[in-house]
């Protein structure tokens, strides 16, 4: 199958591979992947139990790993079981979440700013919610009767919603790559510009609020907001991983594809369904965290080498990302920034140094 | 991404030698049909308002103002929104085509080169610590933040080799927009009064410009247009991509520089004036694509014309959907421009980058 390989740029590292042959299975692993995700996995796992024993009232590590396993103090068990872990946890989801659906948009469009808010999903999202926060308290049957829905559930109606726009405006005799964007691209002009729009006839009083909102915020995250993400994740995940065979003939483009006997429409169709339901529930649960969805893809290809942005480790990545930016606001601010704006600040440079770096192999 | 670029619908057979010329004076007829529609819009923007003006009426104040009321709207309010209206809608258009090119994606927008996140945030850091609070008095900090901005995404998608490619463009244009959009919501969050201010520069408007603020951008938008227009023969032969270019003879560091220097000056200066209309520059150049095909000699022109018509008309209509307020120009825009581009997207074959 090595003639099928999707060329490789000469300044990204060709990943060194272990060839496995048995009776029944025999395949390839690459090695640098799997040291990247263990070593990602084991940081995540640091990164959990820092967030966990971190903020007003410090839990030191020990303590909060003898809670998780079934111990501990009842006191820390109680801040730990009801405050701190649903809070890491919608962290860790989304940001997992949103690292898959980012690659998997990506590698869908062949094109590294196609992300869930350049298409108008986190727009709606915004809409749902920026409504709520700012229309709910004026009154109004529409404003009462959508208010009644509460931000979060709004929020994840206006996503969907954008999601089901998208596709239905995109379909035509099926669903083509570019026209999907480029249908995204309106979609997310007009729910943005929307929630401008709201913005400057809201009350003054509810503009914090719904700022805060859009950068995305953990702040006051439960178990409520939790679980709808964390079966999310757990159905859409594997899912996504089951789909990477079909990525990668769909990278080669849609002819290709097709010749290789992929099912196109089938199979853009699920790849998007999985995107896109990733990041409606990652955005539900905590807001548009923009970055995540487009930084941790480009990073994990920066990392692991190959042609397209991996699934398992952008997934690793986001989650990791999200935990340590959210557990930043909490110990380095006297206030807490919305955690958004930390995500971009700890990832943004993080891409732009290996960007460099890998220009200066390029150059040299 | 191969589809034959003037004419998708024509069979193969039948490029004959004649065809490229009638294209030709069809595109340049097409042309002076798009002057004609700016100065038709341009007329109506004068004429049509909250209040509004008889036709003859404008047409006479127009040279000799005599001082009545709708002397003063005329040459006090209209003429600059006017003005500006048809000066930064021809900039974002062709700073669009420029991007496009450059970068050789359909999803870049002036904004990726930094212009829009730095000129937010250098507005922000002028409401909140130094208490300006009128358009007019963001005008030299959104530009110099603009311009900075695009210089570091400049510097650092080229890093060591001299020019960036347009993926390292692409991704160091989106990090550092991310990251100086992420300063500008640390200085916003918990300050509610810079948050009032922001709000209404962040969705652009044309509204509460006067004739200073059109004489302080004209030179940067009227700079950056002739280097776009005198550009575009270059940018056809970047877009064989850079090593064909640079075996055709083309300089491509040199032509990226002078390509990315247009748009900084276009989105700069357009940005500074009205607030970010990053819509504007993302959309046409795909509608003037539609029509040109891929020739940049045409598509930058198209592009300028496109732009002033769209951003004219939106203007226009935010006058009259709101009566007697207005809404902005940037809200109807996207409001009524993303089902239109929408409905375009489907009804035709686009033409790839």
């Amino acid at each position: 199958m090595t003639v099928l390989d999707p060329p490789r740029p000469a300044t990204r590292p060709v990943a060194r591979q272990v060839t496995i042959r048995t009776r029944r299975v025999s395949g390839r692993i690459p090695l640098r992947a799997v040291v990247v995700a263990a070593l990602g996995l084991a940081l995540l796992a640091l990164a959990f139990a820092w967030s966990i024993g971190s903020g007003d009232f410090a839990i030191s590590i020990p303590d909060v790993v003898a809670v998780l396993t079934g111990g501990g103090d009842p006191a820390n068990a109680f801040i730990i079981e009801e405050l701190r872990l649903p809070r890491a946890v919608v962290g860790a989801v989304v940001g997992a979440s949103l690292g898959m659906s980012g690659a998997l948009f990506q590698t869908f469009a062949r094109n590294p700013l196609a992300s869930p808010d350049l298409l108008g999903i986190t727009g709606g999202a915004a809409v749902g919610a920026v409504f709520v926060i700012v229309l709910g308290s004026t009154g109004g049957v529409l404003a009462t009767g959508v208010s009644s829905l509460g931000v979060t559930l709004a929020a994840l109606v206006g996503a969907l919603a954008a999601a089901a726009g998208l596709y239905l405006f995109a379909w035509r005799r099926g669903i083509d790559g570019t026209r999907l964007v480029l249908v995204g691209i309106g979609m997310a002009a007009v729910l943005d510009a929307l929630v401008s729009w709201m913005l400057t006839k809201a009350s003054i009083f509810d503009l914090p609020a719904a700022l805060v909102w859009l950068s995305g915020s953990l702040v006051g995250r439960g178990w409520h907001e939790a679980m709808p993400a964390l079966w999310a994740f757990a159905i859409l995940g594997p899912l996504a991983i089951l789909l990477t065979t079909t990525l990668r003939a769909m990278q080669l483009g849609d002819d290709s594809a097709r010749s290789l006997g992929i099912r196109l429409q089938l199979a853009q169709g699920s790849v998007l369904v999985v995107a896109v339901g990733l990041a409606a529930f990652a955005v539900t649960a905590a807001g548009p965290i923009d970055f995540v969805a487009f930084v941790v893809p480009q990073i994990a290809l920066r990392l692991v080498g190959g042609s397209r942005p991996p699934l398992v480790t952008s997934a690793i990545l986001g989650a990791l990302l999200v935990l340590l930016a959210d557990t930043v606001t909490r110990v380095l601010f006297p206030y807490e920034p919305p955690v958004g704006v930390v995500t971009a600040i700890l990832g943004a440079p993080y891409l732009l140094w290996l960007l460099l770096r890998t220009n200066r192999k390029a150059s040299a | 991404m191969s589809a034959s670029p003037l004419a998708p619908e024509r069979p193969p057979g039948e490029i004959a030698s004649a065809a490229p010329r009638t294209t030709r004076s069809r595109l340049v007829l097409g042309l002076l049909g798009l002057v004609a529609g700016v100065v038709v819009l341009a007329l109506a923007s004068l004429a049509i308002g909250s209040k509004p003006i008889a036709l003859d009426t404008v047409w006479r104040v127009l040279f000799s103002p005599d001082g009545s009321n709708a002397s003063v709207i005329v040459h006090e309010l209209r003429i600059p929104r006017t003005l500006l209206g048809i000066l930064v809608g021809c900039a974002l258009g062709m700073a669009g085509a420029l991007m496009q090119g450059h970068t050789r994606n359909p999803l870049a927008d002036p904004g990726l080169l930094g212009v829009t996140a730095g000129a937010s945030f250098a507005v922000v850091a002028a409401i909140k610590f130094l208490d300006i609070s009128s358009p007019i008095g963001y005008i030299w900090f959104a530009m110099l933040g603009a311009f900075v901005a695009s210089v570091v995404v400049f510097a650092i998608g080229s890093g060591a080799t001299g020019s960036p490619s347009p993926l390292s463009l692409v991704l160091a244009g989106s990090a550092v927009t991310a990251l100086l959009v992420s300063f500008t919501t640390s200085l916003l969050v918990n300050d509610t009064q810079t948050i009032n201010n922001y709000r209404f520069w962040i969705v652009g408007s044309l509204a509460g410009r006067d004739l200073s603020v059109v004489a302080q951008v004209a030179p940067f938008l009227i700079l950056g247009a002739v280097i776009a227009l005198a550009h575009s023969s270059a940018l056809n032969l970047l877009s064989l991509g850079d090593d064909v270019a640079r075996g055709l003879g083309q300089h491509v560091g040199r032509a990226r520089v002078v390509g990315l220097a247009a748009t900084m000056l276009l989105a700069g200066a357009a940005t500074a004036a009205c607030g970010p209309i990053a819509f504007l520059g993302l959309v046409v150049p795909h509608l003037a694509r539609l029509i040109t095909g891929p020739d940049y000699r045409f598509l930058m022109p198209y592009s300028a014309l496109f732009g002033a018509i769209l951003l004219l008309s939106a203007d226009i209509l935010g006058r009259v959907l709101a009566r007697p307020g207005e809404l902005q120009v940037g809200i109807v825009l996207a409001v009524i421009g993303g089902p239109c581009f929408i409905a375009l997207v489907r009804r035709r074959r686009l033409s790839s980058l």
